[in-house]
């Protein structure tokens, strides 16, 4: 299945308003999901017979910058019997002054490995996965402060009363 | 009982910490603590121009530096649009040098695996032959292990010249030095008891959880990238894909795991042959090459986003790159280490284990905590 039967498969399924956004130029085409939608995506895009998307590649959590207000979430599946390969994003507004942190829905259920990648999505930018069964830090000690792959990170300068010499 | 595992042990590569929750002898969970090792690569490269940032993958997969450093460079070329016009040369000089790390990293993988499970002989005989390939690597590039040799555009350097016939010559020392491990590892009874139908991963979870590479081939399935996505020059070398067979016991177990690392080499020393091949006959050094001539002047790529994976040892090596088109400097860089994933699947395949049999568990994944913490 080519880029464009795949965005007709989701129409179909789950209506007109799933793809918010879609990039079809560049070199790898993208498709921009609803975020309350995206669980469910991802999950019939690995069941369907015709897609089969059985393996997340990669999924990264995006800050794009002071201008723009957002925060998202790009999923890179990979389809291993039919050596296909999709990206999907998801984006929400954010807000730096509140101290709400962006929210998408988890893909854990789906693949187990994006476990342990929104786990580092939430340690370095603040996105919160809901339903994630173990959102803890992965790589950074529980107690740090702050985000360090936002934009707007200021870079510690102690750490438990420990000065921080670069 | 909790215990803590490492970070000091031998098994845990360095700095990773693992509390296992056991019941006597028996694991019941296995929680790993990461991040010992957190160096900040991805913050790193948002501020660092794309050039600049090649030295920082060497530290990624410190055991297969070429292989990151391939990746990396394919990206940025591709988003550059000058991947079609890198000579067919600085391609196979790539490949020759990417595959001789490979070697060298699968060899520690089987020389520091001897050690896990007790023996210490290989791990002397692995290291003896792996100082040969540094040696080579070291001669072309000017540095032991972070070797910064493939550039956006081309290399480095041209390969010295007297490379290939030293190489040659290392590859028939090479070739009946793998039969000698083979007797000594590969067949030993020891071994196959410790290792045979221990730590046993099914295809559908190693897919599941996002594992790659010689632990996903050993799960049963033929599945390169080398051979998926068709970079480099790899489309014009013959190789086969081993797979794990469950000749000692069950698809997809320690054993396995090792065989395929083994098989694996004997694979590319087949390419390493092929390559020399051709770059001794028709892709001759000749004095107008120039291997920095395809260097753009200003790697400023168009504003788009872009995921580019590459085989490493390890398995699956991916950078996402989002550029914004006004600067040189990338706008988000995310490394997508396979050994990450690899290691999030060790709670799964331990469960009901043996303590000890945990260390040959670890010990088969072959990871590198570099790319595990980034």
């Amino acid at each position: 299945m080519d880029f464009n039967e795949i965005k007709q498969l989701l129409i179909d399924k789950f209506g007109n308003e799933v793809i918010v956004a879609e990039q079809a130029d560049g070199l790898q085409p993208s498709l921009t999901i609803k975020k309350e939608m995206i669980a469910d995506v991802c999950r019939e895009l690995r069941d369907n017979e015709l897609t089969y998307f059985d393996f997340l590649s990669c999924l990264s959590g995006v800050d794009y910058g002071l201008e723009l207000k957002k925060m998202g979430v790009v999923y890179h599946l990979s389809s291993i019997p039919y050596k296909k390969q999709l990206t999907l994003k998801v984006e929400c507004d954010f807000d730096r002054e509140s101290n709400d942190l962006p929210s998408f829905p988890t893909v854990s259920e789906v693949w187990r490995t994006a476990d342990w990648h929104e786990r580092e999505a939430y340690d370095l930018f603040g996105i919160n996965f809901e339903g994630h069964p173990d959102l803890r830090r992965i790589l950074l000690p529980d107690d740090w402060e702050g985000y360090p792959l936002r934009k707007d990170y200021k870079t510690a300068a102690e750490y438990k009363g420990i000065k921080i010499d670069y | 009982m909790i215990l803590n595992m490492g970070p000091q042990h031998p098994s845990t590569h360095g700095v990773l910490r693992l509390e296992l929750i056991t019941d006597g002898e028996i694991i019941v969970e296995v929680i790993p603590h990461l991040g010992y090792l957190h160096r900040c690569f991805e913050k790193h490269c948002e501020s660092l121009t794309y050039p600049q940032i090649i030295p920082y993958t060497d530290r990624m997969d410190y055991l297969a530096s070429m292989n990151n450093n391939h990746g990396f460079v394919m990206g940025v070329e591709r988003m550059l649009g000058i991947d079609k016009d890198i000579p067919k040369r600085v391609e196979y000089i790539r490949v020759l040098v990417c595959e001789l790390n490979r070697i060298a990293s699968h060899l520690i993988a089987i020389g520091t695996y001897g050690i896990d499970i007790g023996a210490f002989t290989p791990f002397m005989w692995c290291f003896r032959d792996r100082e040969h390939i540094m040696n080579l690597l070291e001669w072309a590039s000017g540095a032991r292990m972070l070797y910064n040799y493939i550039w956006v555009g081309g290399l480095f350097y041209d390969l010295p010249v007297g490379f290939e016939d030293r190489c040659k010559e290392f590859i028939n020392y090479f070739k009946p030095k793998m039969g000698e491990l083979n007797g000594l590892l590969t067949h030993n009874q020891i071994f196959i008891d410790r290792t045979a139908n221990v730590g046993v991963l099914p295809l559908d979870v190693a897919i599941n959880y996002g594992v790659s590479g010689p632990m996903l081939r050993a799960s049963g399935l033929k599945y390169d990238l080398r051979r998926i996505d068709e970079y480099s020059a790899y489309p014009e070398i013959e190789f086969d894909i081993p797979v794990g067979k469950g000749e000692m016991g069950t698809v997809g177990d320690c054993w396995d795991r090792y065989k395929v690392r083994v098989d694996e080499i004997e694979q590319s020393v087949k390419i390493v042959e092929q390559c020399l091949e051709r770059l001794t006959k028709e892709l001759k050094r000749d004095k107008e090459f120039d291997p920095r001539a395809k260097l753009p002047r200003k790697c400023t790529p168009k504003a788009q986003d872009f995921y580019v994976r590459a085989e490493n040892p390890k398995g699956e090596l991916g950078f996402y790159f989002i550029a914004d088109g006004k600067r040189e400097i990338p706008f988000r860089v995310k490394s997508r280490g396979p050994s990450f994933n690899n290691l999030s699947v060790v709670n799964e395949i331990s469960k009901g284990c043996m303590i000890a049999d945990l260390i040959a568990i670890l010990g088969s994944m072959d990871f590198v905590l570099g790319e595990v913490d980034r």
